[in-house]
């Protein structure tokens, strides 16, 4: 038995930073891809002091479908994780 | 040995430790959420609570872990049992009197280690499975929790630059509240299982299970309700420390930190690591500020914080060992029934000491002054 469970460390770190980085990373694609378009464009060119604006959907439609697309990704990652941990977390007892 | 009167009073006093895990863990999950504005505070407390107790349905390794792994159960009485749960209420107490989030788990383990220790000696600490399952994953979690946090940070930056600073803030704080209730599922899942763990450790040492058993239903029930209303009533001054006390936090940080210590938790409690919610919570909202240029840390409020993690195993292991010396010197039933009287009279006294300096949902989010308890004049700050 050693001291440190080698392979469960990297597991934690590869995946913590797949799921814990690369998910909201995704979701901030999603985002940007909102922001595509016309309005979020105007509001910059008109002028307006950007921190006052809180314009987010741009109006573009593949912008929206790609978010979309993003969001539901990520839910998707949520949900079959939850299930995995379901799983994996009720094992039989031990004899 | 079956006593059954012990056995009531000893699961009554670790639900009452899950109920303050419960409070004063509130913050792990929706302290940056509270402190960006993301969430009204009661709202937040509200959902959390939900989610807590959803999430203590969701996995069983931990318990386990805390069941058979860090004391040889042959040598475990209730009366250990009790002294070392009253050791963990009391350094969660006092921690939260002083706004300190330190960890609920190290103070329950360390406090049942003292009372074994002080019980049957050295040897029936299985000093291999507390150093692998709980001190080493202690002081990796938070850094992997920070590192994480700070590649988060710097990626939703980068790739929302060209966003405006409203637009981005509005985006963020809605991703925010999604990746907050993932940590409160994630804080559900590993803190309510270390309560069904002693619960079952207890059962065992009467003889009610065999040793190696799963916990029951009914304490899975018990406890999942147990730290949903403590996460409910809401540790607003471990809250206030963590949302303002750290770091000065925006809404991407506070999504980046979120996930971060969400998935860390997760992956952990899958492992049957019993770690801190709270040494995670706190490393990603020190590498969220570490990956974003401009950001400070407060490294005078993570310096203290450290020093209580350090002293928290051992500090509640000293109390456990108390608790079990006074119970064990009265002797029988009433020893036992003497030391909860004792822990309900201490508790009392820190909540009444915590009035003095009331932090609730209005001041939660005031202007950080050095301090846990708010100036005396937080009105506008609150309001707002």
């Amino acid at each position: 038995m050693s001291w440190i469970n080698l392979t469960a460390l990297w597991k934690i770190i590869v995946f913590g930073l797949i799921a814990g980085a690369g998910l909201p990373a995704l979701f901030a694609g999603g985002l940007y891809a909102l922001s595509l378009g016309p309005k979020t464009a105007r509001t910059a060119t008109a002028g307006v002091d950007d921190g006052d604006s809180d314009v987010l959907v741009g109006g573009s439609v593949v912008g929206m479908v790609l978010a979309a697309i993003a969001f539901l990704v990520i839910l998707a990652a949520i949900g079959w994780s939850v299930y995995e941990i379901y799983t994996l977390g009720h094992p039989a007892p031990k004899k | 040995m079956s006593n059954d009167t012990v056995l009531v009073l000893v699961v009554i006093t670790a639900l009452a430790f899950d109920f303050t895990n419960g409070f004063h863990d509130t913050g792990n999950a929706m302290a940056t959420s509270i402190a960006t504005g993301a969430l009204p505070p009661r709202v937040a407390v509200a959902i959390s609570g939900v989610l807590n107790f959803v999430g203590a349905f969701l996995s069983l390794a931990v318990a386990a872990t805390i069941a058979s792994g860090l004391v040889a159960t042959g040598d475990v009485t209730l009366t250990v049992v009790a002294a070392g749960l009253a050791g963990g209420i009391i350094w969660n107490l006092l921690t939260w009197l002083f706004g300190i989030p330190s960890s609920s788990s190290h103070a329950l383990i360390g406090g049942v280690i003292g009372s074994t220790m002080a019980a049957a000696g050295g040897s029936a600490v299985l000093w291999h499975g507390l150093v692998s399952k709980v001190v080493l994953p202690a002081v990796l979690s938070p850094v992997i929790a920070a590192l994480v946090a700070a590649c988060g940070t710097w990626l939703l930056y980068r790739i929302t630059r060209s966003l405006t600073e409203g637009g981005r803030r509005h985006g963020f704080r809605i991703g925010q509240i999604g990746s907050a209730c993932v940590v409160s599922l994630a804080h559900g899942t590993n803190d309510a299982q270390k309560t069904m763990g002693v619960i079952t450790l207890a059962l065992i040492a009467n003889g009610t299970l065999t040793a190696g058993s799963n916990a029951p239903v009914w304490v899975i029930v018990c406890c999942a309700l147990a730290i949903s209303i403590g996460t409910y009533l809401g540790g607003w001054r471990v809250i206030r420390t963590l949302g303002k006390g750290l770091v000065e936090i925006e809404s991407p940080q506070g999504m980046a930190a979120e996930s971060a210590s969400a998935a860390v938790i997760l992956l952990s409690s899958t492992f049957g690591y019993s770690l801190s919610t709270t040494h995670v919570a706190t490393g990603s909202i020190i590498g969220t500020g570490l990956g974003k240029k401009g950001a400070d840390v407060r490294w005078s409020v993570a310096g203290r914080m450290a020093t209580a993690w350090v002293f928290t195993l051992p500090s509640a292991a000293i109390v456990g060992a108390i608790s079990y010396g006074i119970a064990y010197g009265v002797g029988g039933t009433f020893g036992v029934i003497l030391v909860l009287i004792l822990l309900a009279a201490l508790s009392g006294f820190i909540y009444w000491r915590s009035r003095a300096t009331k932090v609730d949902h209005n001041n939660v989010n005031s202007e950080w002054t050095g301090g846990v308890s708010p100036d005396k004049v937080p009105v506008e700050t609150a309001a707002a």
